[in-house]
């Protein structure tokens, strides 16, 4: 097989190359600047910088916080899914175009805006405050922007996935008895589960580089509310470009993996969607 | 993010025979659960920002946009636009052609590669053009010596902003091209039209509501973007300020009403886009 298969369209050569180039130029030749600065560092010097206890400190507290995001979306965007799909309510069309807002909404807004709502004295924060719940400014502050930020990510890859559920089969299992949770457990969960865990990984690879709403909130705290990509800025701040290039590698090759189990669990649930149909 | 098919999302939810009262229990305990969740997360900041963009009146809300650091921050972020968005437009069109025109080997491979952006944290796209152009970075000493600034100035910032908004229109458009197909424009080279004006005539048609939704989305991502911007700017205010990152200083400063002012166009921006793409939906253009 040649390259390309033939076509009559015209075009090619010139969209193709525009795009590699263009490509190359923004996105792949600057990201493999930065893998070259990080691979031009002594071994030792790279381990220095990335296991050093205030770096640990804050991939503790991005891996946590994101993971606990995450998992609040998993629960929440197969809630908030299901509220949409399936039941009729008012406003329910308001609250479906309502679920990208925090998409399109810049993070330097949701961050200053969540952190006056959960501030002691702020709408939320208020009735938290006497119950000894402290949100801005501490590592629940961190996780409820995550969440915030990755909400849509786990609601949208729920919804059509639950859409695709078998109506039919459901209303064949209950008429022959079936309890709820068991048509939950055998007819709904292995659909969407594909789904579900896509959604979870996208929220966590969202939530892990976020940078803009959560350092309004954090505290920014070394060792306690300091995420990993706010340590790359103030090595950067520093001049200190090697120790930003080691921290920001880590960043990049977790993205790739993070990237790669996407791809292999929308495989796995396409893969799944095809054999149901037969 | 795929949208549901309003039509079908009717007709699931209308479903009969589902009136026990467990049904009706979970039905709202659901609904409640869900509401809540949007109201304390999501509705109750938007409505602070107006809250407290307001908190001391129309007229003070209205005064902190005659500032001059403001109206230039609006303005540099005008600008990253107006050149950003176009170049992304251009290039998402020409890899949408590409792409779903064409059958060639390791097209996959450069679909990821373009969505790859998206999966990548904003610091990191701030970080790379700083290795790259930065003072101690790669051409840091050959920018001096030619008397050219990348970062801390203009280019800078229009970079990362291009880097990050990167695959949105081109993302938006490859699914629908690829869905549309074919047929129409072959049909047209094989009756003699040339390439480009089979593109506008036929392409272009075919494909416009997605187009807008693309470049609307790429607008307000560019407009808002935070974290590679701030890494590029250097904050000089009135120079290098874009709208968020004017809206942290003035936020640090405890100038609540012009911070959340700021805040509130940029809400404003996010709603716009939420509307076209309802609407762009609407016209029965659907994702996937």
């Amino acid at each position: 097989m040649s390259f390309r298969q033939p076509s009559v369209l015209p075009g090619f050569g010139l969209t193709f190359g525009f795009t590699t180039f263009f490509l190359s130029a923004i996105v792949l030749l600057p990201l493999a600047a930065l893998v070259l600065a990080a691979a031009s560092m002594h071994w030792s010097d790279f381990v220095h910088v990335v296991a050093s206890p205030r770096a640990l400190g804050s991939f503790r507290l991005s891996f946590g916080a994101s993971f606990l995001a995450a998992a609040i979306n998993l629960v929440f965007g197969f809630i908030i899914a299901w509220t949409l799909v399936r039941y009729e309510f008012p406003g329910r069309g308001l609250i479906d175009a309502l679920i990208d807002m925090p998409f399109a909404l810049p993070t330097a807004v949701s961050g200053i805006a969540l952190t006056t709502v959960f501030a002691h004295n702020g709408w939320i924060g208020r009735y938290l405050e006497p119950w000894g719940v402290k949100v801005a400014y501490t590592w629940l502050g961190v996780t409820l922007a995550l969440t915030l930020i990755s909400m849509p990510f786990a609601v949208r890859a729920v919804q059509p996935a639950l859409l695709e559920v078998r109506r039919d089969l459901e209303e064949a299992a209950e008429t022959l008895g079936a309890h709820r949770l068991y048509v939950f457990r055998h007819i709904i969960l292995p659909t969407v589960l594909p789904a579900l865990l896509t959604g979870f990984t996208l929220a966590f690879a969202r939530a892990l580089g976020e940078y803009g709403s959560v350092i309004f909130i954090a505290g920014n705290l070394p060792m306690k509310t300091e995420i990993t990509p706010l340590l790359i800025v103030i090595h950067l701040e520093e001049f200190d470009y090697q120790g930003a290039a080691a921290l920001g590698v880590v960043m990049l090759v977790i993205s790739f993996v993070v990237l790669l189990a996407i791809n292999l669990l929308q495989a796995w649930g396409r893969r799944r969607h095809v054999r149901a149909a037969h | 993010m795929a949208a549901a098919q309003p039509a079908a999302l009717a007709g699931d939810a209308r479903r009969p025979g589902q009136h026990t009262w467990l049904h009706a229990m979970v039905r709202w305990l659901f609904i409640a659960v869900s509401l809540t969740f949007l109201a304390a997360v999501l509705l109750a900041p938007l409505a602070t920002v107006f809250a407290m963009a307001l908190a001391k009146g129309v007229q003070a809300y209205l005064r902190s946009f005659a500032d001059p650091d403001t109206a230039a921050a609006i303005r540099l972020t005008l600008t990253t636009a107006l050149v950003v968005v176009p170049i992304n437009t251009l290039f998402g069109l020409a890899a949408a052609w590409a792409i779903a025109k064409f059958e060639f080997r390791g097209k996959s491979i450069l679909i990821t590669l373009i969505d790859l952006p998206l999966a990548i944290s904003p610091v990191i796209a701030g970080l790379i053009f700083v290795l790259l152009f930065g003072l101690h970075g790669w051409f840091g000493v050959w920018l001096r010596e030619h008397d050219l600034s990348i970062i801390f100035a203009l280019p800078g910032i229009m970079l990362a902003t291009m880097f990050v908004t990167f695959p949105y229109v081109a993302r938006e458009l490859i699914p629908l091209m690829q869905q549309l197909g074919n047929n129409e424009e072959e049909a047209a080279i094989t009756l003699g039209a040339g390439g480009w004006m089979t593109f506008f005539r036929v392409t272009l048609p075919k494909i416009r509501w997605g187009l807008v939704y693309g470049v609307v989305l790429c607008n307000a991502r560019a407009m808002g973007e935070f974290g590679a911007v701030s890494v590029v700017s250097g904050h000089i205010r009135g120079l290098t300020n874009t709208m968020p990152l004017h809206i942290e200083i003035l936020y640090n400063e405890y100038n609540f009403v012009g911070a959340f002012a700021v805040a509130s166009l940029l809400t404003l921006l996010a709603a716009v886009t939420l509307v076209v793409k309802t609407l762009v939906e609407r016209t029965g253009y659907r994702r996937r």
